[in-house]
């Protein structure tokens, strides 16, 4: 009758454990370099860039002729600038009502079988892939407003800013709902039982009170859906064009900053010239004005917070 | 009630003659409230139609060359079979009745293969790293808000980040992978690190402190614990997370055209340093297509991608729908795309 003995499994698992751990760590770590990844290659090549083309930052930024293929080439980002803009804004003023709207009806309104019903439909709305709705512009959007509004003796051109606009607008309104109504869900009770107490009708609780009260978190939200449209890529390539102008008519072509870096990648501009160079300091100013935005809409969501307790 | 009867109550004095009920416009603007926003709602419903309804209607009546007219439904129907069976056989070419989207469905299956290889490791890891490992310290905050700036990066950075660290090597010969399969996969696997990372924390957040409390109680060590009672708690999830995440790496175009992703390639992919091509991006080239007829054959691709990604997010939303059900792990396993 052998005596069982109980063995420390000690050296085997105590090493196990900090493998364990480094390579946890390791992998955190892999997150914060791709920052400093990002950080260094748009930098360092967009350095490069300013040497290459002669050009200074300021030009760059302020100069509003585009011409990357002329002699001498010249590199201003104004025009990228503008489009970005006009498809960005018109975006915003498609989705941010109707999301908002939405989010309202989902938080304050819907019951739990058209929830059922209407939030996943969102959901999958946003799980559709950008090149999908690049080719609904081209496809739908562009012939519509061609049909209707050549009725009224507007001309539309194929490549348009306005079905750009309306397309990556339809795109974003999942997030602005969805995370809007994640900010009116956290709104207490409460507050809203105060007001029905006070006679308020249901809509004057939510205008005056829930969304007063989640104003910050959807500021937030807004500010995320416009940094969004502003990366866009694929719908606008393929709705909006690629022609760098400043015009007051969005039914004619415009370029955005990511409309510019595809045209550029696709076409024939050798590695190491001023031409290609130029993707990186447009890039630059992307990730910049997004890296902005997001960086603001946290800090409202930092320090506008309502707390309740 | 009606309006009428709500305007005027029956006794009716008030002190303050400043005192406006506004009954009238109230009682409108209640209802009529409620339903734009109803309608608002239903915008997404409408929307969703008319991708799905634009996309199968232009594959079941094809435009431009070889397109037929005035032939019956059933017809047309299993023309829009044959010319997706034909769309997942065939090779790109020149004519559109011969195009297919096979080499791009081959490179899209690398790419996904590798992407979960790559994303979902390291991803876990560093959620569990952060849940797990960390407590409220500086370093966390720090990776943190790096995390959620990461996710708010356009993806064409992403791409410009693939195009000069993994396709050329920073410069250096070496370290160059050129355009091929792994070069795209590391780049996807960057663009979604922060999506399944932030998924994979929300449902690691969401099981009870008593779980590993008792696990640890009773002597695990802390990989342990995590490894026997906390993944497979947490897995559903994760599961979740992870799935909407791939099927948006999936359904990217921008990154993969700065990775050199082919515009139309012959050869099909068949390991990992091959050149390749996606899904998307065959479709990108196809509807810039100006003739007609490629119009018909983009639709047939994104049908066939709409096919891929909804059911894949259907099943992840499903999964969340029936895990939400479970008491205790109630509510918090949402996730969101993007951010």
């Amino acid at each position: 009758m052998g005596r069982v003995q109980w063995k420390s499994p000690g050296r085997f698992l105590h090493w196990q454990e900090r493998l364990v751990h480094m390579i946890l760590a390791i992998f955190a770590v892999i997150t914060i370099l791709t920052t400093i990844g990002i950080l260094v290659v748009l930098g360092t090549e967009t350095y490069q860039f300013f040497i290459k083309a002669e050009t200074t930052p300021f030009e760059f930024l302020t100069s509003r002729k585009l011409e990357p293929e002329a002699d001498p080439p010249k590199f201003g980002i104004v025009p990228l600038i503008w489009g970005t803009m006009v498809v960005t804004f018109g975006s915003c003023v498609i989705a941010l009502p109707i999301g908002l709207a939405s989010a309202i009806y989902l938080s304050e309104y819907a019951g739990s079988l058209t929830r059922s019903i209407l939030k996943p439909a969102l959901e999958i709305l946003a799980g559709v892939p950008t090149i999908v709705y690049g080719y609904l512009a081209l496809m739908l959007v562009t012939p519509a407003l061609r049909y209707t509004l050549e009725l009224v003796g507007i001309k539309v051109d194929t490549y348009n800013a306005a079905s750009a606009a309306i397309v990556v607008g339809i795109m974003i309104i999942p997030m602005v709902s969805s995370l809007s109504e994640d900010v009116l869900r956290a709104v207490p009770q409460g507050l809203r039982e105060a007001a029905y107490g006070l006679g308020a009708t249901k809509f004057e609780v939510c205008t005056q009170v829930v969304v007063p009260a989640g104003l910050s978190g959807i500021m937030a939200s807004f500010i995320l859906a416009f940094s969004r449209a502003i990366g866009e890529t694929m719908a606008v390539v393929l709705a909006a064009g690629q022609l760098p102008q400043i015009s007051g008519n969005i039914f004619t072509s415009v370029q955005t900053m990511t409309a510019y870096i595809v045209s550029v990648t696709s076409g024939d501009a050798p590695f190491g010239t001023a031409e290609h160079l130029s993707l990186y300091a447009v890039g630059s100013v992307l990730f910049l004005i997004t890296l902005c935005l997001n960086l603001f809409s946290g800090w409202i969501l930092r320090h506008y917070r309502e707390e309740y307790s | 009630m009606s309006v009428k009867s709500l305007n005027k109550p029956a006794n009716w004095s008030s002190a303050d003659p400043h005192f406006r009920p506004n009954r009238r416009r109230r009682a409108i603007m209640d209802p009529l409230f409620r339903w734009v926003c109803f309608f608002a709602t239903f915008l997404g419903v409408v929307f969703l139609g008319t991708v799905l309804g634009a996309v199968f209607l232009r594959v079941l009546y094809p435009a431009g060359a070889g397109a037929k007219s005035g032939i019956p439904l059933g017809e047309r129907f299993s023309d829009a079979c044959a010319l997706l069976r034909r769309l997942v056989v065939n090779k790109p070419g020149i004519e559109a009745s011969e195009v297919g989207y096979r080499v791009g469905l081959v490179g899209s299956a690398w790419l996904l293969l590798f992407v979960i290889l790559i994303a979902v490791p390291v991803g876990v890891g560093a959620a569990l790293y952060l849940e797990e490992y960390t407590g409220k310290s500086r370093w966390k905050t720090l990776v943190q808000t790096n995390i959620a700036n990461l996710a708010g990066v356009p993806s064409i950075v992403y791409g410009l980040l693939g195009l000069t660290l993994f396709q050329r090597g920073l410069g250096f010969k070496s370290l160059a992978l050129g355009p091929c399969v792994l070069a795209g996969s590391l780049t996807l696997s960057l663009l979604i690190l922060p999506v399944i990372v932030i998924a994979t924390q929300e449902a690691l957040r969401a099981v009870p402190q008593s779980l590993r409390l008792a696990a640890l109680a009773l002597g695990a060590t802390r990989w342990q614990m995590i490894r026997d009672h906390l993944l497979p708690t947490a897995a559903p999830g994760i599961l979740t997370g992870t799935i909407l995440g791939v099927s948006r790496a999936i359904g990217e175009t921008a990154p993969l055209l700065m990775v050199g992703a082919a515009a139309s390639l012959l050869k099909v992919t068949r390991g990992p340093l091959d050149r390749y091509t996606a899904l998307p991006v065959e479709i990108f080239y196809n509807a810039k297509e100006p003739d007609e007829s490629f119009s018909t054959v983009a639709a047939g691709g994104i049908l066939l991608l709409l096919c891929l990604l909804l059911t894949m997010n259907f099943f992840a939303i499903w999964i969340r729908q029936r895990t939400s059900k479970r008491p205790g792990l109630a509510g918090s396993m949402r996730t969101k795309r993007g951010g």
